[in-house]
């Protein structure tokens, strides 16, 4: 998670020569908060945490299928959203630690499994390509009106993060609706595994969309879960229909990742992300 | 990790890939006003997905503002064995250049 300098972005662009652009990148997050011109309170440090830890375990899992995909292009779309999710919980972790005096670095590779408040969903095994799929159809279709509503937060770091999210996670959800109407309208294994998909996922949708004190406290700074659970059914709603797929019958998982009760898939892959920065504290590569 | 099942799926993905999908020629235009210039070829299913792949592989640094996906079956192409008759008979005809010309006297500012 090591980045460039900390000066803003890219400001040379011309029409002729392809430059990175400008964007909010986590080096200028992390200067703002040296700087004292944005540090969150502890809600928003709070809320911002969840955020991060959605996104830092998905792109850990999505990172697994790079080499793995069915085909080389898939590999590369994979592991570009993967990439995604990282910068955004790079960000949403810059901020949130910066409210305890804690580099991403510090959040990502040196907290325990319980003090990791990602929701269920993020964690569930890659399974079979069906499977990631689902997963990503529910994250995407949930993270998209999400920062959409977070670019309009009273917090201006947290609308800034948003707004630059959001128009990535607008793809995240238009490459897993192709692959949801694709596998569903493909062969008849290819039908049986997206269906089985969806149903060893869909039980995690209900905590994304769970509001608890925290989520009363931050206000007008995040939005609420609830609020965004009519546009998620309407949304996916109309892609299964297209799909011809079924999701109404499966049973809702209790939560407990804002909380930082995990399923025992977390622990392995904190294991797996964690071992290097603490084998050899301090290293960079 | 307890990863099994991705491993075993991916497998039996790569053991379908028996049927590939088709060929794809894509083109890039790196801003408006300048023109499609091929990039590359990519595999997809169809041609939205084309396009979708196209964007991942062929755009990820900021290179393009539009992309154009071909299937590369529908490119009828030059035969590159057949060079001398196809592109070295306009050498020496330099009557084909403007440069070969000399500019009249009464033409100014030319």
């Amino acid at each position: 998670m090591h980045g460039g300098g900390a000066s803003l972005g890219d400001s040379s662009a011309s029409a002729t020569r392809i430059t990175p652009g400008f964007a909010l990148r986590p080096e200028d997050i992390a200067l703002a908060a040296k700087q004292g011109t944005a540090r969150p309170g502890a809600d928003v440090a709070e809320y911002a945490l969840r955020l991060g830890d959605d996104a830092l375990i998905l792109a850990q899992r999505l990172g697994h299928w790079i080499s793995r995909a069915p085909e080389l292009e898939e590999d590369v779309a994979l592991g570009n959203i993967a990439l995604d999710q990282l910068g955004h919980a790079r960000s949403f972790l810059t901020y949130a630690g910066s409210a305890w005096g804690k580099s991403e670095d510090d959040l990502a590779y040196f907290r325990r499994e319980p003090e990791f408040r990602s929701a269920h969903l993020f964690e569930q095994p890659n399974g079979d390509f069906a499977a990631t799929i689902a997963r990503q159809f529910i994250a995407a279709s949930y993270q998209f009106p999400l920062y959409r509503e977070l670019a309009k937060s009273s917090d201006p770091m947290l609308a800034a993060i948003a707004a630059k999210a959001v128009k990535e996670v607008d793809y995240h959800l238009d490459h897993s609706t192709q692959w949801v109407l694709r596998l569903a309208g493909g062969t008849e294994e290819s039908r049986r595994r997206m269906d089985a998909g969806l149903k060893l996922m869909w039980p995690f949708v209900g905590e994304l969309f769970e509001d608890d004190p925290l989520t009363a406290k931050v206000g007008d700074a995040g939005v609420v879960p609830s609020s965004l659970k009519e546009e998620f059914d309407r949304g996916t709603g109309a892609v299964l229909a297209e799909a011809g797929l079924d999701v109404s019958g499966h049973p809702m998982a209790t939560g407990g990742g804002r909380q930082g009760r995990h399923s025992e898939y977390l622990g392995f892959i904190l294991a797996e992300m964690q071992v290097l920065a603490r084998e050899f504290p301090g290293a960079s590569w | 990790m307890s990863e099994g099942t991705s491993t075993e799926g991916a497998t039996a993905a790569a053991g379908a890939g028996a049927h590939r999908w088709p060929l794809w020629e894509v083109f890039v235009r790196s801003s408006r006003g300048l023109s499609h210039v091929h990039a590359g070829s990519l595999h997809a299913p169809d041609a939205s997905m084309a396009l979708r792949n196209a964007r991942d592989l062929y755009t990820r640094r900021n290179e393009g503002v539009s992309i154009w996906v071909v299937p590369s079956d529908a490119i009828a192409a030059s035969d590159p064995d057949s060079k001398g008759a196809f592109f070295e008979s306009p050498q020496g005809k330099d009557y084909r250049h403007a440069t070969y010309y000399t500019k009249s006297e009464g033409v100014k500012h030319l």
